[in-house]
Formats: C-alpha cells, structure tokens, sequence
C-alpha cells in the first residue's frame, strides 16, 4: 500500500483563512529563482534567497510596489477586476482543485487562494473595504501575505479545472497569472520558471539546448529511428522557403519519454513526404513566460512568427504540448500577430484547408494527423501497439484552453487496439492536472506533486485495475515529463507515451524493414500477460 | 474595447427594466390618490372596525364560510353585540356595499389582487339602492 | 405652555420621521443601488479584455467531421450568446458540480445538484417575487404581473393564497444559510457579507411573508406609497404598520448594499470573459488595446552570438549576414 506519510485525507478545515502565515515545509515549495537569471531576462531585484528564510530581501517599497502592480493590472485586465469583485464564495471549486483534493490544505481551495489576493483588493481598492477593513472581507498587506501568495501561486498549476464549475467563470489561472506578475516585481520567482525563461530567452529553448547541440539531438534520433525502421529520414533545420514550420517543446528532442515521440513525428513526416523544416532559433514551442507574465509570455513568444517569418513558410505546425498550446492557441496572434505574411494552412496531402486556424496560421499536430488519417493518407498497423493497453489524459490547457478533445482521441483509436478512457469526471474539460503544470515539475517540490497529482492518478489505477491499463497517453510534455514519477508512486506499472509515439509505432512506412521493435527499442509483443486486478490493487 | 457599446447598451436596458414603474407611472400619470370606496348605504358600522376589515376581511370572510357550511353557524355576533346573518350577498352586499364591482373590485383591481374564488359560489346583487332595502327587509325576517 | 409648543413639534417630528423612513431612505437607497451598479458596470467596461480567454468546456470547432460543441465550446458569437443565456438563466456550469469523497485512499466522485437546485430555485423565485410586487408599483396593473400573480397561487391554499415562490424562497434561503453552518469547508470560507447578504434576504423575504399571511397589511396604503414613490408625488399614508416598515427598510439596506459587496455578480456574470467570449483566436486576431513592443533576443543577435556553432553545425545562417 501507500506510505503514510502521503496518505490523502479529508479532513475539514479549522484555521482561518485570514492568518498569512505560512510553513515552507521541504518537498511543498519550489527554490527561488538564482540572480543571474532574474538579471538575464532583466526582471526585477535580482538576489539570491532562500523561501524558507525570513529576510526575502524585498525592495524597501515593496508595498507600493504591488499596490501599484494591481492598479494597473486592475486596468489592464477585466478579467482580474471582474474576478476580484463576483465571487460569492458558493463553494463549488473547493473540491474541483487537485492540490487541495491532494494536499488538504485549504488554502488551495481554488476561492481561497483567489481571496488571498482579493482580501488585499477590498482593503486598498474598494470603499467597503477601505472603510470596513476586516468586517468587509479586507486584509492588510503585510510581508506575510506576500510570502504566503509565494506559497500558494506557486501551488497552482494555471489547470483551470475550477473555472469549468464556477457559476461565473472564475479563472484562477488568471488569478494566479497576476499573483505571480505582481510577485516577480518584487524578485520573488522560483528557478524552475526563471532559468528556462532566460535559456528559452537567449538561446532558442528551455533546456538551454544550443543550435549544434539541437542538431546532433535530431541527427542521433534520425539514427535511432532508422535503426528501427530502416528508413533514413531528413533533418532540415532552418530550411528557407520550406512550406512547413514545425515547432515542438524542447523536451521532445532532449527527454524521455518525450523523445519517442519526436521520432512519431519523424517517421509521420517522412511517409507523407512533407516539405518542412525545424528551427534552432524557434527550437522551443513551450513558454515559461506564461508562468512569469503576460509580458515575458509575449517576448518568448515572438521567436515563432519572428523566424515563420524570415524562413518564408506558408504555415506552421506545432507538436505536442500542453501550455504551449495554451499560448498559441489564445495569446500569440493577439501578442505578436497578425500573421498576414502567412497562409491559411492547408494540408498538401489532403489538401483540408484548416478553417480553425486560417488566422493564425498554426495547427496542432493532432489536427494534422487526424486529418491525414480522415483521408486514408496514412497506414496503420495498430496491432504494433497491442503490448499497450492504452487510456488518454487529456491535458489541461488544449482541454480547457483550447478544447482538442476528440483530435488526439481519433488518432489513438485508430493507432491502438486497446484504448480505455477513464472516469467521465476525470476526462475532457474535467480533466485533472498532472500535478506539476504551470513550472512546478521540480524535484525539490516532489511532495506537492504527488499530492495534486493523486486524483488523476487516481483515475488511472481505476483503469489499470478495470481494463488492465499499463500506457498513459497526452498530448504534454510537462506530462510526459512528470507522470512517470507520479505512476511509479501511485500506479506502478504504468507507462507515459506520446500520442505520436504510438502513431510512429503503428505506422506503416514505404520501404521500412520489418518492425521487429517499437519507438522504444521494446520488442514488439502481440500480448502481454497482464498481472490480474486483483494482484494491482496491492501493488 | 470593442465590446463598451454592448456593456453600456446592457446597462441602460437594465436601468430602462428597473425603473419601469417610474416611466409608466409618469406617462400614464397615476394618481396616488387610490381608489374611491364607499358604502352604498349610511352606515357607521360594519360587522368589525374599519381598519381590520381594510386589512382582513378575508380572514373573516373564510371564518363565516367554514362555520355556516361545516358546522351551521348562520350567525355572528359583532364585538358590540350586534347579531349578523352569516351572507356575503345577503348581508354584506346587499345591506351595505352593493355589488362586487362597485365595492370588492376597486381595491382589489387597484391591489392586483388576483380575484378570490368567492364569486364561484356567491351572486353580486345589482346594486339598486330601492331593492336593496326591500332586500334588506326580507332578509331581517 | 410648553406642552402647548412640543406637542405639534413632536407631531410634526414624527411626520418628518415617518418621512424619512417612507420616502427618504427608500430614495436614496435605490439611487445608491442605481448609481452603484452602473458605477460598477462601467468600472468593468473600462477594462479591457486583452486576450480571448474562454474557457473551454467541449470540443472546438476544428475539422468538419468532429462534431463540436457549440454552446459548451462556442466559435461563434452567437453561439457565444447560446453560452450565456445557459449560464445566466439555467446556471449551466453549477449543473456540472460534482462532490469528490474519498473512500479507502481513492476519490470518487458523485454527482451534487442540491447548490444547483438551491441557487436556480433561489434566483428565479426571487425574479418572481420582484416582477410580482409590480403590482404595487404600476397602474393600472400589468396583465403579466396579473398573471403571473395567478399562476404563482395556482393552488389557492388560504386567502389571500398562498403564493410558491413564497415557500420556495424560504427554502432555498434557508438551504443555502444552513449550507454555510453545516458544511465545514464552506464555514471556512464564509465571511460576514456572506452571511450578512443571506440575513438580510431571509430577513425580507420574512417579513414580506409575515404581512401577507399573518400581521396582514393594507394594501391600499403600501401602493399609494409605492406610487407616490414612482411618480416622484410621495405621500406618506397612514396605517402601513411597523412589519412593512421592518421590510421596506430591509430592502433598502439590501439596494444600497447591493453595488458594495458580492452581490454584484448579477452585473458581473455578463462580463467573464470566460463565458462570454467566442473560442475562435485561431480563426479571427483578437486585438489587445494596450499591446506594446517588448524587448526581444532577435534572430540577428541570435545568430550572431551562435555563429560559431551554426556555422560548425551546418545550419545555413541567414544570407543577408553571410560572409
């Protein structure tokens, strides 16, 4: 069974909620941002510190700092004026947010984080408040509330999952969003935002990965692929006057598992003859910038029409990520458009002209396959995939942000012959989180992670004892990234792929040799004796 | 941005909705006068002080209708000892306050009070002043 | 002599009182509501909705043979409409609430309609009950309200009859306080606008109910007072009682509460633009007013600091910068 220390409990909450003060107990809080980053990106009060400290080296005018931050966010935003002043505290979203569903701590209750940040509202920007203080719902701004905002925007993972349910459409991603701008004008981020920020900022991606290190990735998976299949596939990067832009999150090309996935695409892009091209500049689809602010979101951003651009690509394509897609889908054209020097975008295999995108001119790989796969422009071999037996997490924010439901969905069913969804309120829009969204997939904040991410862990061991389920697919790389480690606590025995890794597994390509392994290397089993459910539920 | 005239627009159909009374009520230039009533006949009394009966003559009127019907009581005898023969044609309409349109209906249209089942069972008398007291008469005996 | 003096000053002191109860507060507490809410409104309106932000509750509207879901994930802005008139009027995305328990180290979760059913019933009986006292305020009074009036006591218990919104306020006023006390999570979030809101709703809808079916009212008095107040000709009648004066005070402590505190979500439900826009930022830019330039690492600085390596790697670097 589990180990105590994580045993997941309902207890209900004394405490109230007004009290600030905070515990940074080790393993629930993520390490701050080292100064060099912070100065790299040209953020504010670069220094080193340490959460669990009680001097955070603030600027003297700290206060005014953030009083000032809100007016003009207060300004800037509706969404954060109208969120600080409905919320009728009904209560729906208490049990919708997978850090308090993990964690317990009420604070996490997705209208009490919001009312740590709207309690400062009232007090300084509305006459209730002002005049009535505490008796209004206000509450002083103190270096308390800032450390507990540290704690808590930083144990939200920008899900929107409470936004699905509230009467009024709170976002608490929004609300999260500005707590941690207002935070960052204070110097008060953590390095497993920062770092990747200032390496996407500078050269090209998260990992820091540089042009001729990008190359050699891509060329020894260009090996590996061959190996199984016996194909050699092109590796163009910056290719001028390519019809296609592919861009994709870092991870695809420098992690497991992510990296079965990149030779998916390979093999994908390569059987129907597509005239693309990677890029060392725009090497990085994802965006720590929309963990930091909208600001940073929009400078990270820029790279990818910037180098569309100068490249002459009629269109671009994006591989599989989750707030990637978040920041393509609803942010880039508003930041960095109008992308009038591109093309609708339309598929030279099936000629489908993608009408959903015709402005911003970027489609989602599942949109691309899907697609192909309406047509018959591509073979599959889904028994290629029968070792797995398959459910799908659909991820956050193409879920909720975007609503990709059914695309990657289409390409399993196909691709797979096993596939098993998991419980209806833990699927679709209602999807839960990994855990680890929004830049909190560090190892340092390991025990908030496996707490926020038990419910969907949850609902994978319902599958794995149900249909026997060992293959957890999505569409993200912060999944793939952190759900082996999530599985191997809660759900021993399953696995995390890429929607395109098992389309790479089952495709069947012109000229390949015969498949004797998967993506993986693993050979291709037609079955696999499943250990029986009774066995798993004490695994 | 673009959205002000649909927020603003929303917001004065709002205020336009709210304050309905106000601009019906000018235009059709109500009179906070409210309605006219009066007996048809002289009478000081009636069977319970005025102001109660303003109120809650309903009360009443239901108490009269279960105890003639359920238990045979014809009869009321008013605080001052006067003695009533239980009947809303009979004795309160025909003796003192006419005819339902002339009396009930005044405060009740006013009031938009959603008319009471009484007329399912009982006659409004035409309300001639002549008739009425031979009526009354008849029914003293 | 000075019983001569004070008596008509303290008649004419309580005449001046009663007006202020009858006339003043309830002008200026409608004004405040008035004024508040469009102060509000307005204070919404000026901000701008930088980026398109819905969230996503069904599938988009991407290939032409995924069936999409067109008011769940709406592209459209009719559609868009579609998804606001469900929240609005049927609280569609309350519908959704489900409750996770945890049983044996797992969570399940099961469905929970009751906050539903109680802020529906809530809401709509409240819109009954105010488009009901219309009566008072207008005449002649408007065949709808009339009507409504007799649906509303469609089953006439008791003279005056009963009416059900009546009852079904009651209830739901009082689930919705006693969810407050009873659930512990929600007791934890609570505050006193909570429960303040609450009482002061139980407290009219009380004494609204208590003079039609107990203390009773003359209804004659209450309208040419409503009127006198709509047509801007108070008169101050006599005989209203001190339960009307309980509730029309409590109605205007509630109007002129209203644009202060948590009650505006009336206003606000219209704004989100979680709900209220359209999912269709691919098909159509979405403008943010207030987009400024931002400092960039161009693909020239780029290439510049990488020269080295691209040129080691192979990877053709821009022609322009060639030598």
């Amino acid at each position: 069974m589990t180990d105590n220390r994580h045993k997941i409990e309902q207890v209900p909450p004394r405490s109230d909620w007004r009290d600030p003060a905070v515990e940074f107990r080790k393993g629930t809080y993520c390490h701050s941002a080292g100064a060099k980053y912070v100065e790299a990106l040209g953020l504010p009060n670069p220094r080193d510190w340490n959460p669990a400290d009680a001097d955070w080296k603030l600027p003297s005018d700290w206060k005014e700092i953030i009083l000032n931050g809100m007016a003009e966010r207060l300004e800037r935003f509706r969404s954060f004026k109208l969120f600080m002043d409905v919320c009728v505290r009904c209560g729906a979203c208490a049990d919708k947010c997978h850090y308090y569903l993990g964690s317990n701590d009420p604070k996490n209750m997705p209208m009490v984080r919001a009312e740590l940040i709207r309690s400062v509202y009232r007090r300084y920007f509305t006459p209730a408040g002002r005049v009535f203080g505490s008796l209004a719902g206000g509450r002083e701004l103190t270096e308390e509330v800032i450390k507990e905002w540290f704690y808590y925007f930083y144990q939200c993972s920008e899900c929107r999952r409470c936004s699905v349910f509230c009467p009024f459409g709170i976002d608490t991603a929004e609300i999260t969003m500005i707590g941690r701008e207002l935070l960052n004008l204070l110097g008060c981020n953590i390095n497993w935002i920062t770092k990747p920020a200032a390496d996407c900022f500078r050269v090209g991606n998260h990992l820091g990965i540089q042009p001729h290190a990008f190359k050699d990735s891509l060329e020894f998976a260009a090996d590996e692929l061959e190996e199984v299949t016996g194909i050699r596939v092109d590796i163009p990067i910056g290719k001028k006057g390519a019809e296609v832009l592919f861009v994709m999150p870092s991870a695809d090309f420098f992690a497991t598992p992510h990296y079965y996935t990149l030779l998916g695409y390979m093999s994908l892009f390569h059987e129907i003859g597509l005239d693309f091209t990677y890029s060392a500049y725009a090497s990085e689809g994802g965006n720590f910038g929309l963990f930091t602010s909208h600001e940073m979101m929009k400078r990270l951003n820029a790279k990818i029409y910037d180098e569309a651009r100068r490249l002459g690509v009629k269109w671009i394509l994006g591989g599989e990520c989750g707030h990637m897609w978040r920041v393509l889908h609803q942010y880039m054209e508003t930041m960095n458009g109008p992308a009038d020097f591109l093309e609708a975008p339309v598929s030279p295999v099936t000629g489908t002209r993608f009408e959903n995108a015709r402005s911003t001119s970027m489609v989602h790989i599942c949109e691309f396959t899907a697609d192909l796969l309406y047509h018959d422009k591509i073979t599959l071999d889904p028994k290629r995939n029968d070792k797995w037996s398959v459910t799908y997490h659909d991820s956050c924010n193409p879920a909720r942000g975007m609503g990709l439901l059914e695309e990657p969905r289409y390409v399993l069913k196909r691709a797979c012959n096993n596939f098993h969804e998991m419980p209806e309120n833990t699927i679709r829009e209602q999807t839960f989180c990994c855990g680890s969204g929004s830049g909190l997939g560090t190892d340092e904040n390991l025990e908030m992670r496996l707490r926020g991410g038990f419910p969907r862990a949850n609902a994978v061991r319902h599958v794995r004892e149900k249909h026997g389920v060992n293959l957890l697919s999505c569409i993200c790389a912060i999944d793939k990234a952190t759900m082996p480690t999530l599985l191997e606590y809660w759900v021993p025995g399953v696995e995390v792929a890429g929607v395109h890794e098992l389309l790479g597994n089952a495709l069947v390509m012109t000229g390949e040799k015969e498949r004797t392994t998967n993506l993986r290397g693993e050979p291709l089993q037609a079955a696999v004796p499943e250990t029986s459910p009774a066995e798993v539920v004490h695994g | 941005m673009g959205d002000r005239p649909l927020i603003y627009g929303g917001l004065c159909l709002f205020v336009a909705l709210v304050t309905f009374p106000v601009w019906k009520g000018v235009a059709a230039q109500s009179s906070t006068k409210g309605p006219e009533v009066k007996a048809v006949v002289d009478k000081k009394q009636c069977v319970a002080p005025r102001a109660y009966m303003r109120e809650a003559h309903m009360e009443l009127l239901v108490a009269w209708r279960d105890g003639k019907v359920r238990r045979q009581e014809r009869h009321y005898t008013a605080r001052d000892g006067t003695v009533y023969n239980v009947s809303l044609t009979g004795t309160c309409l025909t003796q003192c306050h006419g005819s339902k349109e002339k009396f009930c209906d005044s405060c009740h249209e006013y009031a938009g009070v959603s008319a009471p089942n009484c007329w399912g069972c009982h006659t409004s008398p035409p309300a001639e002043p002549a008739k009425m007291a031979a009526a009354a008469a008849g029914e003293m005996r | 002599m000075a019983a001569l003096v004070a008596v008509p000053l303290l008649a004419s002191a309580a005449g001046v009182g009663k007006g202020i109860l009858l006339v003043g507060i309830p002008y200026a507490a409608f004004a405040i509501f008035l004024g508040g809410l469009c102060w509000r409104v307005v204070g919404w309106a000026r901000s701008p909705v930088p980026f398109r932000i819905p969230t996503t509750c069904g599938q988009q509207t991407s290939l032409p043979w995924i069936k999409s879901a067109p008011l769940d994930n709406p592209s459209t802005g009719l559609g868009a409409v579609g998804r606001m008139a469900l929240e609005v009027l049927l609280f569609r995305s309350l519908f959704r609430n489900n409750r996770a328990e945890i049983y044996d180290q797992r969570y399940v979760f099961g469905d929970s309609k009751w906050l539903w059913l109680g802020a529906l019933a809530f809401h709509w009986s409240l819109l009954v009950i105010l488009l009901r006292h219309l009566r008072l305020f207008v005449q002649p009074v408007p065949a709808f309200v009339l009507f409504m009036g007799k649906v509303d006591s469609f089953f006439q218990i008791g003279a005056p009859a009963l009416y059900l919104s009546n009852v079904v306020v009651l209830c739901a006023l009082a689930y919705l306080l006693l969810r407050r006390l009873w659930d512990l999570r929600l007791r934890y979030i609570s505050q006193f606008s909570d429960y303040f809101a609450l009482l002061l709703l139980l407290g009219t809808a009380l004494t609204g109910v208590l003079m039609r079916y107990g203390t009773r009212v003359d209804v004659v008095a209450v309208k040419r007072l409503a009127i006198g107040l709509a047509t801007f000709q108070p008169v101050v009648p006599d005989g209203v009682g001190i339960v009307f004066l309980i509730h029309l005070l409590m109605v205007s402590a509630l109007a002129a509460y209203f644009p202060f505190s948590k009650l505006v979500h009336m206003g606000g439900v219209f704004l989100s633009p979680t709900r209220n826009l359209a999912n269709n930022s691919r098909m159509k830019r979405h403008v943010n007013p207030w987009n400024y330039p931002v400092k960039t690492h161009t693909y020239a600085e780029w290439e510049e600091e990488f020269r080295d390596k691209l040129l080691m790697a192979e990877i053709p670097l821009d022609e322009a910068k060639h030598d």
